[in-house]
């Protein structure tokens, strides 16, 4: 096709339906703390990494739970797995164990150590 | 007919004030406009938090009514009020005359027109519904979309009419979150492969128990929440429905397919509390509701001596709340007619 010095921008709609939720299933079925989060960011804030450079741990659950993820596949290995987000959550989440769960999942469905 | 009080409305509010007030002696005449008593309860199938019947509620204000101080006047519709030097004169449309020496208003609310946020569709798409919809199909044990189908994807949404200035309601409605958790679970009770999502902008659960329903529902039932107010419904082709709405905690905007969205219907002040505001002269606030002369220490006092308020005529009200107000009109009436 000619080049007429163009480009489409890609969407940034979430598109729930299009999205693979299977990382997020994964989660849910062995640590359900996951579903308890109510997006109040207290991991993010304590989060030792996420005060240097830019991961938010609340933000990657979100993109799971949405099936979005690409970002948290580039950023979940940032994590240092101290623990303070599980001492921080003011609903019991399991935050850390969901980070290794994540990576399993990764490994398991994507044939990608992360 | 002569009477001490004139509860007007026999819903929550004014059952329990005038079954309060006949048990303490006086006599009481109960108008109601409608056929039936109980108000909006006699419409729901549970109640939130503990998820009992309304039908037990309603049972218990029956109860009430068995008391030969009340008077039960059922199918009245006042045409004019207003106070003489002597008291209250009440006059029905079938020319009934009722005198008093003080009167409750327990006139309450009317479920916000959901028609009027057209950007949902209600009326327009078939698988939109409202809260009270929603209800009388868990009654009628029929959950099924209009095409005959159990629906697998289910959409709530909060604040329809409530905290929204398009509607001309800068006030929250209070109990439409916990009634979308409430229905959230029972929908996941009757269909337990469904998935239901809640679109809030915010989860307020000020009550007790609610905030554990919510926890229950996340961890229990599975129920997600997403933030983000749906900004527009339609319908493709096979009559499911497309929402859009931004994900503001994920800072996208989201679209997401859904069999049946549930609009969680606020609060108004109800036209029959309107009504009779504008023959006494009641004074009402910004938000419509009537005014009461002391936030903190007169709730059931109105701008006229003689006139009191009991339950949701003047601010959105559960029902815990309606009957502890109810309550304490009597205790306020009692008092006024002592002077």
């Amino acid at each position: 096709m000619a080049d007429f010095g163009f480009t489409l921008s890609k969407g940034r709609q979430i598109d729930y339906e299009a999205n693979d939720k299977r990382i997020a299933e994964y989660i849910y079925s062995r640590e359900p703390s996951f579903r308890l989060c109510i997006e109040c960011g207290g991991c993010t804030a304590t989060c030792t990494t996420g005060n240097f450079t830019e991961f938010s741990l609340r933000e990657l659950h979100i993109l799971m739970k949405r099936g979005e993820n690409a970002k948290v596949r580039q950023n979940i290995r940032k994590c240092m797995l101290c623990g303070k987000c599980t001492l921080v959550c003011p609903r019991g989440v399991n935050t850390r164990n969901i980070v290794f769960l994540a990576k399993e999942a990764f490994q398991m469905f994507d044939n990608h150590a992360v | 007919m002569n009477s001490d009080v004139i509860v007007v409305g026999a819903g929550v509010a004014g059952m329990e004030t005038a079954g309060r007030l006949a048990e303490a002696g006086l006599k009481v005449i109960l108008l109601e406009k409608n056929e039936v008593t109980g108000g909006h309860v006699t419409n729901w199938y549970h109640l939130f938090p503990d998820r009992r019947p309304g039908s037990e509620v309603l049972q218990y204000l029956e109860s009430l009514k068995v008391n030969g101080n009340l008077d039960l006047l059922k199918g009245i519709n006042l045409e004019d009020a207003r106070k003489d030097k002597n008291g209250f004169i009440l006059r029905s449309s079938d020319g009934d005359i009722f005198y008093s020496k003080a009167v409750v208003v327990a006139t309450g609310f009317d479920l916000f027109k959901s028609e009027r946020k057209e950007e949902y569709g209600y009326g327009i798409y078939d698988n939109v519904i409202t809260s009270a919809d929603l209800e009388r199909k868990f009654r009628e044990g029929d959950l099924k979309t209009t095409g005959g189908k159990l629906p697998e994807r289910i959409g709530m949404v909060h604040c329809v009419g409530s905290r929204d200035e398009k509607s001309g309601n800068l006030y929250c409605s209070k109990l439409c979150c916990v009634t979308a958790v409430k229905q959230a679970i029972e929908i996941k009770e009757h269909l337990p492969e469904s998935r239901v999502f809640c679109f809030y902008m915010d989860i307020r659960m000020a009550g007790a128990m609610y905030e554990e329903l919510y926890m229950e529902a996340q961890e229990k039932y599975g129920i997600s929440f997403i933030r983000g107010k749906v900004s527009e419904a339609g319908e493709s082709i096979d009559n499911s429905l497309i929402i859009k709405v931004e994900d503001t905690l994920a800072g996208r905007p989201l679209k997401m397919e859904l069999d049946m969205l549930v609009l969680m219907a606020g609060m108004e002040i109800s036209r029959g509390s309107q009504s009779i505001g504008s023959m006494l002269g009641l004074e009402t606030g910004e938000n419509r509701f009537f005014r009461v002369r002391d936030y903190h220490i007169g709730s059931n006092l109105s701008n006229i001596d003689g006139v009191f308020y009991a339950g949701s005529c003047t601010a959105p009200m559960n029902i815990t709340d309606t009957i502890s107000h109810a309550r304490a009109a009597v205790t306020e009436v009692i008092g006024y007619l002592k002077q």
